[in-house]
């Protein structure tokens, strides 16, 4: 057989049949369900008389619109009540395993198949949501569908697709102090663009991303789908194979060894053949941020907003500028000491535990800037239990961060956290797009490191400045 | 799913490039549990100001534009979230055709679900119809899917491209999922043998 890269080999071992045009019924392992979109497959199912196929590989959670305050009150927002109301009288019906909200186990359905084993190497994985990528640091091929293929998993456990090209991303060396995956992941963004991966899978890989963490290579994984890419995924190693041991929808005892003996045989073949393949040096990437309104407008934090009159191309040109004008900024400004008004640390790309006590790092001991509003929401029940055993509520509540409860939050403002228009953000999320967290807001991407760092002294800061 | 076989329309130009679902439909308009009605927000943050005024200047805002059937716009449209209320909210509006040099993958197939036709053209050709359809009523498209081609109003005829099984679903207005039923069989085998194989396999279940 021809050598094989890991996405060829999980494609493979997933393709129930091949159709006459190259398409393919590929299987689905695991399929997770959201309150946004999922409703209209439910109604779907209802209309066509369809069950589930398999409730026992689906996994349903609301993140995306509750309330990251207290949570014993009702819903405020009508709408948002209604899609929270209506997930739960459609698990109910179809018999579909249901996080609640007041359950420990809720949270950002991408933190939440990792931290409880039901997202696993070798899988596929679905769910109505672009950052499905996030699995795929498990090992695992995952991606987001729309709610047409939500209904279609639903009723076939299947999905139809065709395979994608193999994109190779390497990163070799040591990363310096204060850079961490989200720097390198925002780099690997402002290097390709946002149309860099548009159909290929990403596998990354090198000695950097072998060295990261399970969140650090959640974060990286996660804004694949900011690099255009389908999906993004990691070979797993000992130290995924160590993070799953344990959790509680994970494979136990004796089941363990053999799913890890299967596991190891996912590592792409010695002489695969990769489409693209694109090298970056650790050593290369300082801490770094977006300036636009597009994850591609990566600059290193000592840099300078760019000139749009340096563009050749009109359109470019343009865009550029009004991204400039949206953002409030000036060509040719230094991003370090831009003022922000607001502060979020979370989201399914860095809520974890190990995200929220890089944060802490920098918090501790030092207070919020006057008039600058910081929020940390962590990824689930799971991790904010976690972080108040080892007191990192305190050390955020003490230095006048709010401490809320787990959800999406201002990732996109479908819950009341939102911004106001004008308002500048240094935000841990994803998306920088107009309006994402707020009509009107500005949103800077960055780590959580340089997130805090920009809450204590209230402007864009380099974080290297604070440790 | 209606049936897309031809359609002639006044086509709306929309120059801009990496045109994203959160442009198309902003998230706070996602708290639906259907998929009609998202049309009044397409393009919510180009269309309207802040106290929900319309931007006069915005091409959909401007007659004969309001009753655009068609969107032309430059590279990498849909990019972003995958939301398949971005495809809704134009099909709410009156659009199922749009025409673009490039497409993000996710929106690219979730156009053809709902029976939009996602067309690819080079930048040029983009350019040259977004000048047809500055005429307004006047340069009103035809697209003609069984023969994959759009027409322009002086009657130039350019090709495009299509997958074949899409082309029949869009045509035939069939769903995927009736289409993959027929594989039932296969899918049960396909469980079946990973259950032999792989019995470590776990199952969600919460008691
Ligand atoms: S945290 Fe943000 S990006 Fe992640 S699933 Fe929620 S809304 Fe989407």
């Amino acid at each position: 057989m021809a050598a094989r890269t890991l996405f060829d080999k999980i494609w493979d071992s997933h393709v129930v049949e091949r159709l006459e045009d190259g398409t393919a019924i590929l299987y689905i392992d695991r399929h997770l369900v959201h309150e946004v979109t999922s409703p209209q497959a439910f109604e779907g199912l209802r209309i066509s008389g369809r069950r589930l196929r398999r409730p026992d590989a689906t996994i349903a959670v609301v993140d995306h619109n509750v309330p990251t305050s207290d949570r014993t009150l009702p819903i405020e927002e009508p709408e948002s009540r209604n899609q929270i109301e209506t997930l739960e009288r459609n698990v109910r019906e179809f018999g579909v395993p249901y996080f609640p909200l007041l359950s420990e186990r809720q949270g950002i359905v991408h933190v939440v198949g990792p931290e409880q084993g039901i997202s696993l190497p070798g899988m596929t994985i679905v769910c109505g949501d672009s950052h499905t990528s996030t699995h795929g640091a498990m090992g695992a091929l995952a991606f987001g569908i729309g709610t047409s293929e939500v209904e279609h998993v639903m009723a076939t456990q299947t999905l139809l697709q065709k395979p994608a090209l193999n994109m190779k991303v390497v990163v070799e060396g040591t990363l310096g102090a204060g850079v961490t995956a989200k720097d390198v992941m925002l780099a690997i963004i402002g290097t390709i663009g946002t149309a860099g991966g548009t159909g290929y899978v990403i596998e990354f890989a090198g000695s950097t991303i072998r060295g990261l963490d399970m969140a650090g290579r959640m974060t990286i994984c996660n804004m694949s789908i900011e690099a255009g890419a389908r999906a993004g995924l990691v070979a797993p190693d000992e130290t995924t194979f160590e993070y799953v041991r344990g959790r509680p929808f994970a494979p136990q005892g004796e089941a363990f060894e053999q799913a890890v003996a299967y596991w190891k045989t996912l590592v792409g073949d010695e002489d695969a053949q990769y489409d693209k393949i694109v090298e970056l040096r650790a050593e290369d990437i300082p801490p770094v941020l977006t300036w636009g309104t597009s994850p591609e407008t990566v600059i290193p934090v000592s840099g300078t907003v760019p000139d749009p009159a340096a563009e050749t191309d009109g359109a470019k040109r343009a865009q550029l500028q009004r991204m400039l004008d949206y953002m409030g900024l000036e060509a040719g400004q230094k991003i370090a000491g831009v003022p922000v008004d607001v502060v979020f640390i979370g989201s399914c790309t860095n809520s974890r535990i190990e995200d929220l006590r890089s944060a802490a790092a920098i918090v501790a001991g030092r207070h919020v800037a006057a008039g600058v509003r910081a929020m940390v929401v962590p990824g689930s029940g799971i991790v904010k239990a976690q972080a108040e055993r080892e007191g990192l509520d305190r050390v955020f509540l003490d230095a006048g961060f709010e401490w809320r409860e787990a959800g999406c939050s201002m990732c996109l403002g479908m819950n009341p956290d939102r911004l106001t228009p004008g308002q500048r953000c240094a935000s841990t999320s994803n998306r920088n797009f107009e309006g994402r967290q707020g009509p009107g807001g500005r949103t800077h991407l960055l780590s959580p490191a340089m997130a805090a760092a920009a809450a204590v002294t209230g402007h864009l800061t380099d974080v290297r400045e604070l440790i | 799913m209606d049936k897309f076989t031809v359609l002639t329309a006044i086509a709306a130009p929309l120059p801009e490039a990496n045109i994203d679902t959160d442009k198309i439909i902003p998230a706070r308009f996602l708290k639906t549990t259907k998929r009609s009605g998202l049309g009044v927000h397409a393009f919510d943050g180009m269309r309207y100001n802040q106290d929900g005024s319309e931007k006069p200047d915005f091409v959909l805002n401007r007659e004969p534009y309001r009753k655009a059937g068609i969107l032309i716009t430059h590279d990498n449209l849909g990019c972003g979230s995958s939301r398949e209320h971005a495809p809704w909210a134009l099909l709410d509006f009156g659009i199922s055709c749009v025409i673009a040099p490039s497409f993000a993958d996710i929106f690219f197939n979730n156009c053809f679900k709902n029976g939009i036709l996602p067309i690819r053209l080079p930048r040029e050709i983009c350019d040259a119809l977004m000048d047809d359809a500055r005429l307004g009523a006047n340069g009103r498209l035809t697209v003609d899917l069984e023969r994959q081609v759009v027409v322009r109003p002086d009657g130039e005829e350019i090709a495009f491209e299509i997958d074949p099984l899409r082309k029949r679903l869009l045509l035939e207005g069939l769903d995927d999922i009736g289409q993959t039923l027929q594989h039932a069989g296969a899918i049960s085998t396909f469980e079946a043998a990973r259950a032999r194989h792989q019995p470590w396999q776990p199952r969600i279940v919460i008691d």
